[in-house]
């Protein structure tokens, strides 16, 4: 399964101010072991929401508006994709990441196939094979 | 700095949580230990006993913050206790322990220089798991076991035999690999190719359990694809400068990018030039074309996994099937046959023949291979045969062939599109 780690922004990366070295290194260090435990699947840093923009719906009216945003509460500012076994595998993982002063990072599991339509849920796929392997 | 961690810890999801310790941590502990005792079936046992500690534990004491270097003390303990009594291998337990200390002090930090060492060590495993002396089955159970931390359950219903089967296996390698005293080592250089090939058939073998399922009635087991994507690519850490490995894991990367559209709604396969290519997973393509420019970067001639992955992408980079770029894959084929010439490839350079320079062209190529013995229960053969035959509007002759196929295959849901195949040259239409 997939798994989203989602870093939120803060005052910092909204100012577009870079994290000292020190923990920039430390990040390139997890990154690495993510990577050399055929984990990673894909990490990336977003520009400060004042390169971005938002596009409004409404019927079929278009609004577009431009950043930067004001609620840094409900902006990101990076995202891991992970491939692991289990949400206790992300959590794991997550644990060893090099954050600290009371950032919160949110792990989201990521909708696949499977998860749609008449398809097995793991579970069901598990029967399956333990019933199989009975025969 | 210290960790605590602050969740309702009930036995059971701390269960989970140290399944999902033992995954991330187990190989690299596993490996570390046979450096030192010398032997992997101990070291396996010295490790399964620290899990049994930490199950004991850790619901009381919660998942510590350094769970490998906690199971490598636990593992420690329990080496001591065994070899007070005996010596191992003609040394004393005293130098055995020095030696185990040294390897718990030793153990990384991610802010470690040591990182080097732990990779030495899982790729000592690997190349132990997937020793020459042991058979392909316990090749394999032994690399899931070890490397992957499967249990030997989860290894069964992946393969569809008894536990029993799969803990003889295991049993058996561990032995083999004991009394004719392998050395725990990366293999010197002039066995490394070889050795190294034994290694990335292993991976590509239980790839392939999942991407074309050989018995049973699923067409694909995507876990199964997912536990050899991930030890292709910690190989590719561990063994940067080897090209096959770079193309083992793009070739991985991208078949596993199809595994949702290779299956159909009611859980028929589809074949390549039929899927819906948005179903494609571009998020593997990408990291598939990516590992196949490490491989090509690494210079020198494509290797055949390098090649197979090269063949792959060229699929992967036409947005339609219409717009594969045949030719292409032609030329590919022709260098595959002639670095790791086989029957197989021969047939798959002939569809790719036929693709380019039309159906009459290949199976000029695949009436040469009907006296093939390796293809003789090969149900591809007339399968490919069938398809051609109707192309050229031999419909009957066609039939005859599809009907083979499906009583060649194991597979139940291939059998039913053959079947399907079959009965379509009758009604004259596809």
């Amino acid at each position: 399964m997939r798994f989203m780690v989602i870093v939120k922004a803060s005052k910092e990366s909204e100012a577009g101010v870079f994290p000292d070295e020190k923990i920039l290194s430390e990040m390139g260090k997890y990154n690495e072991e993510l990577v050399k435990a055929g984990v990673m699947l894909a990490a990336d840093g977003l520009h400060p929401s004042s390169k971005g923009a938002r596009v409004r719906f409404e019927g079929g009216k278009r609004t577009v508006i431009d950043g930067p945003f004001s609620e840094t509460k409900e902006l990101i500012a990076g995202f891991w994709l992970w491939q692991v076994k289990s949400k206790e595998e992300a959590v794991e993982w997550l644990k060893r990441a090099p954050f600290d002063g009371g950032t919160e990072v949110e792990l989201r599991q990521v909708f696949e196939p499977e998860d749609f339509g008449a398809n097995l849920t793991p579970e069901m796929e598990r029967l399956r094979a333990r019933l199989e392997a009975k025969r | 700095m210290k960790l605590t961690t602050t969740t309702v810890l009930t036995t059971s999801n701390t269960h989970r949580a140290v399944e999902a310790v033992w995954r991330i941590e187990s190989a690299r502990l596993i490996a570390g230990l046979a450096r030192v005792v010398r032997d992997v079936g101990l070291a396996e046992e010295l490790a399964q006993d620290a899990l049994v500690v930490a199950l004991e534990r850790w619901p009381e004491s919660g998942v510590p913050d350094n769970p490998g270097a906690w199971l490598l003390a636990a593992a420690r303990r329990r080496a001591i206790d065994l070899l007070r009594a005996r010596t191992l291998h003609g040394r004393k337990h005293e130098e055995l322990g020095r030696e185990l200390e040294a390897l718990e002090r030793a153990v990384p930090d991610f802010d470690s220089a040591l990182d080097d060492e732990v990779g030495d060590d899982l790729l000592r495993l690997v190349f132990t798991a997937c020793h020459p002396l042991l058979s392909k089955e316990a090749r394999v159970a032994l690399t899931l076991c070890l490397l992957g931390g499967l249990t030997t359950d989860e290894i069964a219903r992946a393969f569809l035999v008894p536990e029993q089967t799969v803990a003889q296996r295991i049993v058996r390698a561990k032995r083999t690999l004991a009394e004719a005293r392998v050395p725990f080592e990366v293999p010197r250089v002039a066995e490394l190719a070889a050795r190294l090939s034994s290694v990335l058939e292993v991976v590509y073998l239980i790839f392939n359990e999942g991407y074309t399922v050989t018995a049973g009635s699923d067409w694909v087991r995507p876990a199964l694809c997912e536990e050899a994507l991930r030890l292709g690519r910690i190989l590719a850490e561990l063994a940067p400068r080897e090209p096959e490995v770079h193309g083992l894991a793009a070739l991985m990367e991208i078949q596993a990018s199809r595994l949702h559209a290779r299956v159909g709604a009611s859980g028929e396969p589809v074949l390549l030039l039929d899927q819906n290519r948005a179903r494609w997973d571009w998020l593997l393509v990408r990291r598939g074309l990516d590992a196949l420019h490490r491989a090509e970067s690494l210079g020198g001639p494509l290797g055949p996994y390098a090649l197979q992955a090269a063949i792959a992408a060229c699929h992967a980079r036409a947005r339609t099937a219409e717009e594969t770029d045949w030719p292409r894959i032609v030329a590919l084929y022709d260098a595959l046959a002639e670095l790791s010439p086989s029957p197989v490839v021969e047939l798959n350079r002939a569809v790719a023949v036929s693709m380019a320079f039309g159906p009459e062209a290949g199976l000029e190529l695949v009436d040469e291979l009907t006296d093939e013995p390796a293809l003789k229960n090969y149900h591809l053969l007339p399968s490919v045969r069938g398809d051609l035959l109707f192309k050229l509007g031999r419909l009957e002759e066609a039939r005859a062939e599809f009907e083979r196929a499906a009583s060649l295959t194991r597979n139940a849901r291939e059998r039913q599109l053959l079947l399907a195949r079959a009965a379509a040259c009758t009604a004259g239409r596809s």
